[in-house]
């Protein structure tokens, strides 16, 4: 069986945030990790390579640098990598990101693509059912769980109050949770293979069945009319008590003040 | 496209097994505000099996009108029938604006319709408007700006940062939206909407998954949305047994345990307890933050809170820069005392 999993390299939240004087996002100037719902993704294709011998693809759009990302899946295991990367791809939105996606999948055979639910820079979860719809095929979103017999595929599927055993004929596209499971590390045989592994890159121009109006900045529907740091409420009061009772007692003088009791 | 031909505002009115989840009464609420400005109406769309009932509680909490698309392949959401359901109405009504919840259906719904119909979506946004694109018009191109445009604002980088974000040439414009921020209205009883039956057709194709089983977490508490007071806590608690302390401070405040993404991902409590960006964003008159250093994914999702009491032992957690009231401690001594000293405190206060 074939699996494609879509990957993302994401700026580290916990690092600071740049912008280019447009608005969009400048992932040049931050730090770059593999976006962890996607990597739990790429943990569940390489938990089907080893029960079934199945062949990972790694795909990702981004700047030349992404390639990063696609090395670290190689090292974990993946076969191999492909990066899409064209200057007129820069600046997309949802829209343009999974139409761009969905040209670079039809090149490729698959059984199975797994996407992260969401990256954390975005954090929108919109990419993976978009894609899914340009190809025509079944999404079952926010997996906690996969499991593959013969041509089908059984997804334990998060809600907010419950859970559906879900199966879909393959193919099909999941999105994985994070708490899919716990990626495994990269392994030094691994990192000698990823160093020495081709990376396929792709431009516009092999992006199959797809028009220029629906690609990058231009071709997204959506337009940014501001963007900003976010203005925190400031902190208030940090006491650090001698003993718990002193604690104890300012906390509950402060909600009595406020008619909190 | 033609724009001129989407009017009005409409709203994904959520339903699961039957029952109106809150948010649909929340959008309706953010709908009648964005519908005045543009002097249109409020369009609540239903999907589901045997739902008709439901269409009086959606007018009296602002729906205009009601588009009910009832069939039984819409019993349990799956994304293939309610993306085919919610698009047909779209493509057959125009609407200028649509709405989604944020939740785990809306998130899955939303970006399956906008792909189908060909429009922008703008994820987890917390305020809408109706203004102006580009905000200011560009000089000696005011003739370009356009005006009664969806303003749509949503955190990203984990809260990090803000975008407001336009949808000026597609239709119509889309937003799911983050449930527990936009205010409902007060229900006028008696409310009447204008109800319209819709049936596209149900064929079943390869998008068409089978539902094997429906499991549904067990509810022993209340929703963490509607509380007014609530307990949360953290990896800092240390374990799920170590919770019963929160559990009875809770009890003794009349409140509710939360907790962080921490604590959901070890398996001591449900997801449907988490507060934050990827949980459920919560603005209680009191939030207790225990053991919770304060990512920035969580505070996100609490930072609304009236007052916020945090207690923790680490002195430079990041909870501090948003509490109200800090305590750097033990929390296992300071949580048993203060739920005591509290019975206390409402005893006296009783006689």
């Amino acid at each position: 069986m074939k699996v494609v999993v879509c990957i993302k390299q994401v700026p580290d939240t916990k690092g600071g945030v740049k912008f280019n004087p447009d608005g969009t996002l400048d992932r040049g100037a931050m730090l770059a990790i593999m976006n962890p719902d996607d990597k739990a993704g790429l943990e569940a294709a390489l938990r089907l390579k080893d029960q079934y011998g199945a062949e990972v693809t790694v795909l990702t759009m981004g700047l030349p640098k992404a390639a990063d990302v696609l090395r670290e899946a190689i090292a974990m295991g993946a076969d191999k990598g492909i990066l899409v990367t064209d200057r007129v791809l820069g600046g997309a939105d949802t829209w343009a990101t999974s139409t761009t996606i969905a040209g670079a999948l039809r090149n490729l055979d698959y059984d199975l693509i797994i996407t992260g639910r969401q990256a954390i820079d975005g954090d929108t979860a919109q990419v993976g059912p978009q894609i899914a719809e340009h190809l025509g095929l079944p999404v079952i979103s926010y997996a906690q769980e996969i499991k593959v017999d013969g041509d089908k595929v059984t997804v334990r599927r998060q809600f907010d109050d419950r859970y559906h055993m879900v199966e879909a004929k393959m193919p099909c596209l999941i999105t994985a949770l994070s708490e899919l499971n716990d990626p495994r590390y990269m392994t030094p045989g691994g990192i000698f293979d990823a160093c020495k592994a081709e990376i396929t890159t792709w431009g516009r121009a092999d992006l199959k069945d797809v028009e220029d109006c629906n690609l990058g900045l231009a071709g997204s529907p959506t337009k940014i009319a501001k963007a900003s740091d976010k203005v925190r409420k400031g902190a208030g009061e940090k006491v650090v008590p001698e003993s718990p009772e002193e604690a104890v007692s300012y906390i509950v003088g402060k909600m009595n003040e406020k008619h909190l009791i | 496209m033609n724009l001129e031909e989407y009017k009005g505002v409409y709203v994904f009115a959520q339903q699961v097994d039957n029952k109106v989840d809150s948010i649909a009464y929340e959008l309706l609420g953010k709908a009648k505000e964005l519908a005045a400005p543009l002097n249109t109406q409020v369009t609540a769309v239903l999907i589901g099996s045997n739902v008709k009932d439901l269409c009086d509680s959606l007018a009296e909490y602002g729906a205009d009108r009601i588009i009910v698309v009832d069939d039984p392949e819409l019993k349990d959401y799956r994304t293939e029938p309610y993306a085919h359901a919610l698009a047909s109405v779209i493509n057959e009504y125009k609407p200028e604006i649509m709405l989604v919840g944020a939740t785990a259906i809306g998130r899955d719904l939303g970006p399956t319709v906008s792909a189908r119909v060909a429009t922008g979506l703008t994820a987890d946004c917390t305020v809408l408007e109706i203004g102006d694109f580009p905000l200011v018009a560009i000089p000696g191109k005011e003739s370009e700006q356009k005006h009664n445009q969806l303003l749509m604002t949503r955190p990203a980088f984990g809260g990090n940062t803000i975008a407001t974000i336009a949808c000026p040439n597609n239709r119509p414009q889309m937003a799911t939206v983050r449930p527990g921020v936009m205010q409902k209205i007060d229900p006028i009883k008696g409310a009447k909407a204008e109800i319209i039956e819709f049936n596209p057709g149900f064929t079943p194709n390869n998008k068409y998954v089978t539902i094997k089983e429906v499991v549904k977490a067990v509810k022993d508490v209340a929703d963490i949305m509607d509380a007014k007071v609530l307990v949360s806590g953290g990896r800092g608690v240390g374990s799920a047994e170590n919770f019963k302390i929160l559990e009875d401070l809770a009890e003794a405040v009349g409140g509710v345990v939360s907790c962080s993404r921490a604590v959901v991902d070890s398996g001591w409590k449900p997801k449907d307890l988490q507060v934050g960006q990827t949980g459920k964003t919560v603005r209680p008159n009191v939030y207790f933050a225990i053991g919770i250093s304060g990512a920035i994914q969580h505070v996100a999702g609490m930072e609304e809170s009236d007052v916020i009491i945090a207690i923790n032992k680490d002195e430079d957690a990041p909870i501090f820069d948003v509490a109200d009231y800090g305590v750097v401690g033990d929390l296992n001594k300071i949580v048993p005392q203060l739920t005591a000293a509290i019975k206390a405190e409402k005893a006296k206060k009783n006689n």
